[in-house]
């Protein structure tokens, strides 16, 4: 489980490593204080969605699932990623109204970015990942809670550095986007190191 | 007048305020049944096509191995595992594999699996046996070709895997799949010693490992070992092994 | 240019759906090793996207605001769905490779991007042409990387060898970290650096006001 932590934080990195989520991960780096909310929000629903979606699989969607119903020819598998963005549609709606609540300065500041997080493609691609790596539920868990705060210290980072990139001389055509780009490819590259680990 | 009202009717729905909850609720419902509809029948329309390639792929490959070694096409036997003798149906039941007799990360096996021979009048010539079990982050599914001796490679490779691209994944290659020809599956005292190390290999044994996918090889290690062994086609292999010595 | 000329071209260079409007980054980086990946995932795309303009733009009068989002995206996902099917029944050996990277479709920002933008408020002609031009901007993006990775990283080309490899006696090294993620950051910075040199009006203004002292 350890092994699977940590793999999904850093080296199966969903947006260093498998570019999920790179719409609104460049969009809403460009300061800390919206990224830190965005990551945090990002960390709570991957790690509601994966395990939901993993229950849908398995009892619901899967070959085989509907065998406590008698129908265990069924194959509904096809169904997952309508089913997944539903779930995810739903945690996503919850969450905003319960930020806008308790938390009203991050629902503010998040603004159009909350929503936006239904479509982003790290919340649906963990739980796609999820369904082909055919993980059990307690490792749903795991790999949630770890793909999104994976996904979140990629976007605290990258924010932290374009602060402070801001301030330096950069070419007039790389102003921006394109000194993102080359600064998460490093990041990408510090992140793929701990593939190196060994565990037992 | 019969006949223009669904017309109008519809018309009417139409003309509704899209915020009303009549609208809303039958704009949903409409596009709910066009969507299910159209996805359905696609899937169940191309399932039939869909498993036949995914069948085709498993034999296409099997054949292509065969083929790569100068052989024909062999004869198909189904072999219960847990007496290595053949049968005639398979019943579709399985085997849950306890952790500790599951090394190939598999948490069951099928009871009655099919298996390839090549004889020569009779006597074995090569036996190829369908292997898979869990690499680094898929399952990897490839054939395992044994010659007369029932210990000595003839080939092995993997058609099926979703690892690394560049490092893992390279267990689908040609170049590495050729290091595996030659090499024994047991040693002289009957014990299963195959293993694909890291760094270069030595002796009869060993297998180079392709660097930075040392969780894909000890995955192919394991593999092999769960189906050389007492869970796997071992008994198979001990009934074959004491008839070619009668 | 006529009005419907502008709407198919534009987006290919002028306002690049993925350069200039920062959408559907996510798969433009992920499918790019090879060159036939990127063409039928560009293919792909250009089907859903397209489609998915003209269906929403049929419909665009009559969708209640209150599950517009949620309608966007079902059409979207079928589609999707639609697309997916297909492939696993007549390309089966490219949706293995292509793996969850076609269902990411749905999310792609691209396709939700210009049905909110521009599929909600125009009508289906345009709409379609939106979608197919808006496919080809991407398209041209990924066909760039992927030609490059491909070339750069193994030598080849659609799997026809042009720059022969060193392990096949030849004289070309392979750039092994053109298969790895960090090349497709660098790449894609580089042509976003390209595309904006040759259309200077799309760099960005450092965000404090200055311009930095490197005086073009």
């Amino acid at each position: 489980m350890t092994e699977l932590l940590l793999r999904a934080i850093f080296t199966d990195n969903l947006a260093l490593a498998y570019f999920l989520g790179m719409c609104t991960f460049l969009a809403v780096s460009r300061r800390l204080e919206t990224a830190f909310g965005l990551g945090l929000a990002m960390i709570v629903v991957e790690t509601v969605t994966v395990p939901v979606n993993n229950l849908l699989f398995t009892w619901l969607l899967g070959p085989g699932a509907l065998a406590w119903l008698g129908l265990g020819d069924m194959d509904l598998s096809f169904l997952v990623l309508i089913a997944s963005i539903g779930v995810i549609a739903a945690t996503v709606q919850i969450l905003e109204m319960v930020l806008d609540r308790h938390v009203p300065w991050l629902y503010r500041s998040l603004g159009i970015y909350l929503p936006l997080i239904t479509v982003n493609c790290a919340i649906l691609g963990a739980s796609l990942f999820m369904v082909e790596r055919r993980y059990d539920f307690s490792e749903s868990i795991v790999y949630g809670f770890g793909s999104g705060l994976g996904w979140a210290l990629a976007i605290w980072a990258l924010a932290a550095l374009r602060e402070r990139i801001d301030e330096s001389r950069v070419p007039k055509g790389l102003r921006g986007l394109g000194i993102a780009f080359i600064l998460t490819g490093f990041m990408s590259m510090g992140f793929a190191v701990f593939g190196g680990l060994q565990f037992g | 007048m019969a006949s223009l009202n669904p017309l109008a009717w519809w018309r009417g729905f139409l003309r509704l305020p899209n915020d009303s909850p009549a609208k809303t609720a039958g704009v949903a419902l409409l596009v709910a049944l066009a969507c299910s509809l159209v996805v359905s029948v696609t899937a169940v329309t191309l399932r039939p096509l869909q498993n036949a390639n995914r069948l085709a792929e498993s034999s296409a490959q099997l054949l292509e191995m065969l083929e790569a070694m100068g052989e024909g096409i062999p004869d198909t036997h189904m072999v219960e595992l847990a007496t290595g003798a053949y049968v005639n149906r398979d019943p579709g039941t399985t085997t849950e594999l306890p952790a500790e007799r599951d090394r190939a990360g598999l948490g069951s096996r099928e009871d009655v699996a099919t298996v390839y021979e090549l004889r020569d009048a009779g006597k074995l010539r090569l036996v190829i046996l369908p292997v898979r079990g869990a690499g680094y982050q898929s399952i990897l599914k490839g054939y395992l070709a044994l010659k007369a001796d029932l210990n000595t490679v003839a080939a092995l490779i993997f058609y099926e895997q979703d690892e690394t691209p560049g490092m893992g994944a390279r267990i689908e290659e040609d170049a590495w799949q050729a290091l595996w020809p030659g090499k024994q599956v047991a040693d002289a005292g009957g014990v299963i010693r195959i293993e694909v190390v890291k760094g270069a290999g030595a002796g009869l044994h060993e297998v180079d490992g392709i660097s930075g996918a040392t969780r894909t090889g000890n995955g192919v290690s394991r593999l092999l070992r769960f189906w050389l062994g007492p869970d796997g086609y071992g008994p198979y292999l001990d009934r074959l092994k004491t008839e070619s010595s009668q | 240019m006529s009005d419907r000329n502008r709407t198919l071209i534009d987006p290919i260079l002028v306002s690049n759906p993925v350069t200039l409007q920062v959408l559907g980054i996510c798969s433009a980086l992920a499918v790019t090793t090879s060159l036939s990946t990127a063409l039928v995932m560009s293919a792909a795309l250009i089907v859903v996207l397209t489609l998915s303009n003209g269906i929403i733009s049929l419909i665009r009068n009559h969708i209640p605001r209150s599950i517009r989002l949620i309608v966007q995206i079902t059409i979207i996902a079928s589609l999707v769905i639609v697309v997916d099917q297909l492939l696993q029944a007549y390309m089966f050996d490219m949706s293995k490779r292509l793996s969850v990277f076609v269902g990411l479709i749905v999310t792609n920002c691209i396709v939700l991007g210009r049905a909110e933008g521009f599929a909600m408020k125009n009508p289906p002609g345009a709409s379609l042409l939106d979608g197919i031009g808006n496919g080809l901007g991407y398209a041209l993006i990924l066909v760039a990387m992927g030609t490059l990775r491909e070339l750069l990283g193994a030598g080849t080309l659609m799997g026809h060898t042009i720059l022969p490899a060193v392990a096949d006696g030849g004289w070309f090294t392979p750039l092994g970290l053109m298969a790895l993620p960090p090349s497709a950051f660098f790449l894609l910075g580089l042509l976003v650096w390209a595309i904006r040199m040759i259309r200077p009006e799309q760099a960005e203004t450092a965000p404090n006001g200055k311009i930095g002292e490197e005086g073009e």
